[in-house]
């Protein structure tokens, strides 16, 4: 089985990969780039801990072909603090206890950001239905939701 | 098990590499097709993709709609003259299977899945398809009842008529996990008027059969009326006639079959 040349924009920065035939941008992201941000829970678009933005824009990356996303510009976890500190959402979530175990919290921070990225002082309910597709089995949500909006009001506020 | 991805810039060429191979599967926007990849479907060795502009146009300014077939719901809610077909697509997923599903994709989606193809059921959509056969235009239902045979045949877009008023069009999914779960049941009315009086009454259910299908003796209770209450309740006791759900996890046969009158009236009487 051939492999096929495949170059995108990873958090800024060009790369280039190859990748077997349905390969998925979950396993090219951690595999063969080695960024270790994105995580595996289902594989089945449930769960959403894999969510990273293509083109600004939430997707599952489990689902995604990875010979899709050529000449796309892909964002993860890995590249949102913003040199050696925290961006405002995961300052937020660390203030605000909206991780426990940690494992939905990759994909819930892309969620957040794709939202404040469009819209930059959302209420309670457009925050509900940006983390809609993710799973998270600890904190009951209540922490995520006020982390998300304490980080969207400091940023109106700075 | 690695497959082969082949990817052309038209939709033609797409087709003819779809409809020659059996194994093959088209990739819209892979909300399914990755999934069963996932999960060792063996059943798939070819994915065929194609790049072309035509795949993803929406026309939404006149009277009748055209969506190309890699139209993601994203997208239909991000068009106001697309208002009608809103609720349907905000129905699906959670925000990043609406960025990736498509309308194409909708159509071949088993139970519990495939809301957006209730509503265009009830919308009397046309299915533009490309096979060995050449490009054509299908009626939904009888692509619907088909539908197993079609894998061979690229959906190229999918047009309705625009209905003549908010009122006219109406929508509901039950669901138990909300806004992201899959149907219990899915309803969609088309109740357009002449004279005060419904004239080509079309009601559209899911997960009421293994395809998406129409109540039809629902639809008969409402030919020639104006929706008042005894009509309203003819078209409910009428809901679950010719509808054969199966049980699942989110809800049982029985249960189907026991709630889809009364969300039909709901439906029909404005009721939250
Ligand atoms: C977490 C999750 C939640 C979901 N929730 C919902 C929901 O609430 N409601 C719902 O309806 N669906 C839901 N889905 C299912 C799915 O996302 C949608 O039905 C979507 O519309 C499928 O489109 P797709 O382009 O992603 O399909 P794909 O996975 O790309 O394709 C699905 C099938 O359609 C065929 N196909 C796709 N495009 C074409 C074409 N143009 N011509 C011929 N064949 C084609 C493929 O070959 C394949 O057999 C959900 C999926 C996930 C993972
Ligand atoms: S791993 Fe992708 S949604 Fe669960
Ligand atoms: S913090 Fe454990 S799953 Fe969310």
């Amino acid at each position: 089985m051939s492999k096929t040349p495949l170059q995108f924009r990873h958090n800024g920065r060009d790369v280039a990969i190859f990748v077997d035939g349905g390969t998925n941008l979950l396993v090219a992201l951690r595999e063969l780039i080695g960024d270790m941000t994105p995580k595996f829970g289902c594989g089945q678009g449930g769960c959403g801990t894999c969510s990273v933005l293509i083109d600004g824009e939430t997707h599952l990356s489990c689902l995604t072909l990875a010979e899709t996303i050529a000449g796309r510009s892909i964002e993860t976890l890995d590249g949102m603090k913003q040199g050696p500190n925290l961006h405002p959402l995961q300052r937020a979530f660390a203030d605000n206890f909206a991780a426990q175990c940690g494992y939905c919290t990759p994909g819930m921070l892309m969620a957040a950001k794709a939202l404040l990225d469009r819209n930059p002082s959302p209420s309670r309910a457009d925050v509900i239905e940006a983390i809609s597709g993710n799973i998270c089995r600890c904190t009951g949500y209540e922490p995520i939701i006020n982390a998300i909006l304490g980080a969207a009001g400091g940023r109106a506020s700075a | 098990m690695a497959v082969t991805v082949k990817t052309f810039a038209s939709a033609g060429e797409a087709a003819g590499a779809l409809s020659s191979d059996r194994s093959a599967r088209y990739l819209g926007g892979g909300t399914l097709v990755m999934r069963a990849l996932n999960e060792g479907d063996v059943s798939v060795s070819t994915i065929v993709r194609a790049r072309d502009q035509a795949l993803t146009r929406i026309d939404a300014s006149g009277p009748r709609v055209t969506l190309g077939a890699g139209v993601s719901f994203a997208r239909v809610l991000a068009e106001r003259d697309l208002a009608f077909l809103h609720a349907p697509a905000r129905s699906i997923g959670g925000p990043a299977v609406r960025n990736m599903g498509t309308v194409g994709g909708n159509l071949f989606a088993p139970n519990p899945y495939g809301d957006f193809t209730v509503a265009l059921l009830a919308l009397d959509a046309t299915i533009a398809v490309q096979g060995s056969f050449g490009a054509r235009d299908i009626a939904i239902e009888e692509f619907l009842q088909s539908r197993e045979r079609q894998s061979g045949a690229l959906v190229l877009s999918v047009s309705c008529t625009r209905p003549a008023s908010a009122e006219a069009f109406r929508y509901r999914k039950i669901a138990r996990i909300k806004p992201k779960g899959g149907s219990v049941i899915t309803l969609a009315a088309h109740l357009p008027v002449s004279g005060g009086r419904i004239a080509g009454a079309r009601i559209a259910l899911g997960s009421m059969a293994p395809t998406q299908i129409r109540a039809k003796g629902a639809e008969r209770a409402l030919e020639g009326r104006s929706l008042d209450a005894a009509t309203i309740a003819a078209a409910a006791s009428a809901a679950s006639e010719g509808t054969s759900p199966s049980d699942n996890a989110l809800g049982s046969a029985w249960y189907r079959r026991e709630i889809v009158g009364v969300h039909l009236r709901r439906l029909l009487s404005g009721q939250e």
